[in-house]
């Protein structure tokens, strides 16, 4: 268990580095579904097969294929240009010298805490998460199946060919 | 060894969520901006499944699964976008729809 933890979480990393620092939109996309697969094994690792599965059937599954699709169709090149200003520490030093800075107060932060706790790797299952959702959560279920109708609402809307503006300006100059 | 610290599934959520953070700031195609996005979000579900297993709790899973609708609505909304992006200026970079003209 220990292993497949911290394998999995090197994996993920890896593969996240390669995800910021790629040219090519299908490799990075490649690498972001390497790295959401190894954050299956850890949650699978940490005793949640429930949280895993569903890690990869709705993240791998479902949204990086809808990544897929959207690079296929608009038919994207690497971007070239981008590439040779990577060689230039003007570009990059500066946001990840904040975001190490960052890291670095979270960590500390995580050690001065003092949780103590650790993971055992005791299952927790389906059952249990569904009774939790079904049970004293059913308002924030409602809440979320109205946040996915709206969110298919307004990608309906917005991912229309033609600009709706545009059409009207052209109906109504045309008599 | 016997047990995984807590704080070393959480270290390992702060990593993710700094090396998402650090692509959104430098990358200025959109396609990598929503890709950090995703990988920050993947990271706020990492800590929360951590906390859910090292208290044996299942609020903190059912809350990651509000995590992944959150993440499904706004990759379907930020890819429309992406395309409404791409036909209006024939490229990804953010930098071209700088400036409000409506």
């Amino acid at each position: 268990m220990e292993l497949a933890f911290y394998l999995s979480s090197l994996v993920a990393v890896l593969a996240t580095v390669g995800v910021i620092t790629g040219t090519n939109p299908v490799h990075a996309i490649v690498y972001l579904i390497v790295s959401l697969i190894a954050v299956a094994l850890v949650f699978f690792a940490l005793g949640a097969p429930f949280a895993g599965a569903l890690e990869i059937i709705v993240y791998a599954g479902a949204i990086m294929v809808l990544f897929v699709f959207v690079v296929m169709m608009l038919n994207l090149h690497p971007d070239a240009e981008r590439e040779q200003t990577w060689t230039h520490p003007r570009y990059w030093l500066g946001p990840s010298v904040l975001a190490l800075v960052l890291l670095a107060a979270l960590v500390a932060l995580l050690g001065q805490g003092g949780v103590g706790e650790t993971i055992d790797g005791e299952l927790l299952t389906a059952k249990a998460v569904g009774m939790t959702l079904f049970g004293p959560w059913l308002m924030v279920v409602e809440l979320s199946a109205i946040l996915l109708l709206a969110a298919l609402v307004t990608a309906s809307h917005v991912g229309r060919r033609s600009n709706p503006l545009r059409n009207n300006e052209n109906r109504g100059g045309t008599p | 060894m016997n047990g995984i610290p807590m704080e070393h599934g959480l270290i390992l959520a702060s990593i993710l969520f700094s090396l998402g953070l650090a692509g959104l700031m430098l990358r200025r195609s959109m396609l990598f901006v929503l890709m950090s996005l995703e990988v920050m979000l993947n990271s706020a579900a990492l800590a929360f499944v951590v906390g859910a297993t090292a208290w044996n709790q299942p609020d903190g899973q059912a809350m990651f699964l509000l995590v992944i609708t959150l993440a499904a609505a706004e990759a379907s909304v930020g890819l429309a976008l992406m395309i409404q992006l791409y036909q209006r200026f024939r490229s990804l970079d953010l930098d071209v729809a700088s400036r409000m003209r409506g």
